[in-house]
């Protein structure tokens, strides 16, 4: 693994939809890069392009135009299972919803990345998903199913199953937008720990407040970068828990989510 | 994905849908249940129609009179019957290939004697007959050589004869009148059965050929004659044979003239006996694997909703690293472990059915161990074939709608 080249480099990216006859231009031209250690907050409200910009980034869509490349790789014209392979190897997703699968326990739904692994090394994928579990703090959940966990747990194990296989860059999609805000705050305490352990981590948002935790703030409006400016007076969030503690203003910790937020 | 790994997932969605799975497999158990118990009475009725066909007799040849013409119009055969007493004895003194021959006066006459009267065949035979028939006295005793040739008014009654007569006697000894002319009753013949004609062989009396020629029909020409080969893979030499001295008895010269007799034998008859049964099973067959497709195709419905229902799921896989090949996989096993399943389970209703039928209707049914391996086979067969369109409409999924799929 080699950190002198940025994990994400993006010059000149466009993307069209074709709606019928009309053209849809969701992405006007983005120029991003991305160093190793960084964690960023993409904000923007809906139709300004940053789901697309997200997709793309996640290799689940290719630009129409320019160039995107993930930790040195080039992933322009790459094949279906070439982008599956390197969704498997390079990235870690985190969503809104959560998407554990239903009825699978929290280590089973942890290991899954890996059994999809293709490098042909030998995985002791078992050991692998119970230590992630560990690392966020589930190491004593690992046999509960997602309808047996709250909010925060649930999107703490969707946390651990996108860090099983060390990623080089954890994507998050509105992590706390199915959270109550100490749970919010809870689940971004996570987010930065991991990245003062190295981890990239790129996380899509429109609330202000979760931006604050991140480093470096792209803001995107009608398919283009409006602002990429650095966080001052960064927030930690762990400091605000405590406080949130210590005004009693938390909630209970074990509140099951309240939207269906598994998997179907 | 290992493979240990995809059976688990197969299974682990197998089993959260118990009904709906168990319903799913309904078709396909049904489909091959049905293949099973067709295949199993088929098979059976083959079985049987053979044994009957062996029971006529052991290496059985069988000489019968010909056809003739008139006017160049055929008359059917039996028209001009040229058979004799004398064919008979020129094949018992000259075959070199057969172990017996005994010629057959049939006819049929009204019977008095013990409890009232009772119509049946009369067979007039010589002493090989039995030995050709593979067929056995089960009390008193067969007439000898002696009683054929002074024509000796001896019978020996068969069951059903025996049965009607005599329903709670003896009859070894009793006096019976054929036709007027009085028998002594010497021997019962041993029940045998019926023929893959469903005729009652044992409502029969046989008695010696020269006394049912004398006393009975009055007619000099045999039925036919009955003859046994030494060796059963000596049958078509037999036959040969038999045709050649026929040829010489009936004094047919070696060129042109026709034969005016009819040998056929028991593989003959066998085998047009058991091409019948073998298209009556291969229908039944045919009719019972439409059920089988009609399961496939219950199991391509369900799996076609489990893809809409599962399409998160898959949305799910493919984010963090499925191939299209591994969810087409996943699907594809998940059909074939429910129709295999199916398959055994039908396999097993097949046998209970079969054993259940032929309890019930006396049949005789037979399932081949083959049947195991296609039950099997097919059910895979058809969970991949039915599996194949839903595993790949799973597989052909954009990840990005997928996972915004509610």
């Amino acid at each position: 693994m080699s950190t002198t080249h940025p994990v994400i480099e993006i010059s000149g990216v466009k993307k069209v939809y074709a709606m019928g006859a009309n053209k849809v231009y969701a992405l006007r031209g983005v120029d991003l890069n991305v160093s190793p250690g960084e964690m960023i907050a993409v904000m923007g409200s809906s139709g300004s392009g940053k789901s697309t910009l997200m997709n793309i980034l996640g290799c689940l869509d290719v630009p129409t135009e320019g160039t995107y490349s993930l930790d040195g790789i080039k992933v322009n014209g790459m094949s279906r299972n070439q982008l599956a392979d390197l969704r498997n190897q390079k990235l870690g997703f985190v969503f809104q919803g959560f998407n554990l699968l239903a009825r699978t326990s929290a280590i089973d739904n942890v290991e899954l990345p890996l059994l999809y692994d293709r490098s042909g090394r030998k995985l002791d994928t078992r050991a692998m998903a119970a230590e992630a579990l560990g690392r966020v703090g589930l190491g004593d959940r690992m046999d509960h199913q997602p309808s047996e966990l709250s909010g925060g747990q649930q999107q703490r194990v969707a946390i651990a199953r996108a860090l099983v296989t060390t990623p080089r860059l954890l994507l998050a999609d509105e992590p706390t937008g199915n959270l109550d805000s100490r749970t919010t705050v809870e689940v971004m305490a996570l987010f930065q720990e991991l990245n003062d352990q190295g981890i990239t981590i790129v996380l899509v948002t429109h609330e202000p407040d979760v931006a604050q935790y991140a480093k470096r703030i792209v803001e995107v409006r009608d398919g283009h970068i409006r602002r990429d400016h650095p966080v001052l007076n960064r927030k930690r969030a762990e400091d605000d828990l405590k406080a949130m503690i210590a005004a009693h203003v938390g909630e209970e910790d074990d509140m099951p989510a309240t939207e269906g937020a598994e998997a179907a | 994905m290992k493979q240990t790994t995809l059976l688990k997932v197969a299974s682990q969605n197998i089993v959260k849908n118990k009904m709906r799975t168990l319903l799913t497999m309904l078709g396909i158990v049904i489909g091959v249940g049905a293949v099973i118990v067709m295949v199993a009475v088929g098979n059976g009725a083959q079985t049987m129609i053979q044994q009957q066909i062996s029971s006529l007799g052991t290496n059985l040849i069988i000489v019968m009179p010909g056809s003739g013409q008139i006017g160049g119009a055929s008359q059917g055969a039996g028209t001009f019957n040229k058979l004799t007493v004398d064919d008979a004895d020129k094949l018992k003194r000259d075959a070199t290939l057969l172990s017996g021959v005994s010629p057959v006066v049939s006819t049929r006459a009204q019977v008095i004697g013990g409890k009232g009267n009772w119509r049946t065949t009369i067979n007039g035979v010589s002493t090989d007959y039995l030995t050709i028939r593979d067929w056995s006295v089960s009390s008193g005793e067969l007439f000898t050589d002696a009683d054929v040739k002074s024509g000796r008014k001896v019978a020996v009654i068969g069951a059903t004869v025996a049965a009607n007569l005599f329903p709670d006697q003896d009859p070894v000894g009793a006096q019976i009148q054929i036709g007027h002319v009085p028998f002594q009753v010497i021997g019962v013949l041993a029940a045998k059965g019926q023929n893959a004609g469903g005729q009652d062989q044992d409502d029969v009396i046989i008695m010696p050929s020269t006394t049912a020629q004398n006393r009975l029909s009055g007619n000099i020409r045999l039925g036919q004659i009955l003859a046994s080969a030494t060796d059963a893979n000596g049958i078509n030499a037999a036959q040969e044979e038999i045709k050649g001295l026929m040829r010489e008895s009936h004094k047919l010269s070696t060129d042109g003239a026709e034969d005016d007799f009819t040998v056929r034998n028991q593989t003959e008859i066998a085998a047009a006996a058991t091409s019948t049964t073998k298209v009556m099973s291969g229908l039944l067959a045919a009719i019972a694997s439409i059920s089988l497709i009609v399961g496939g195709i219950g199991i391509m419905n369900i799996m076609l909703v489990s893809v809409t229902e599962r399409t998160r799921e898959i949305g799910i896989r493919m984010a963090i690293g499925a191939r299209g090949s591994d969810v087409l996989t996943q699907f594809l096993v998940e059909s074939v472990a429910m129709s295999v399943l199916g398959g055994v389970i039908g396999l097993l209703v097949g046998y209970a059915g079969a054993a259940l039928l032929g309890h019930f209707t006396g049949w005789t049914t037979a399932t081949p161990v083959s049947a195991v391996a296609i039950a099997v086979g097919f059910s895979a067969a058809v969970g991949v074939f039915f599996g194949y369109y839903p595993a790949r409409k799973a597989a052909a999924l954009n990840p990005i709608q997928a996972l915004r799929y509610e």
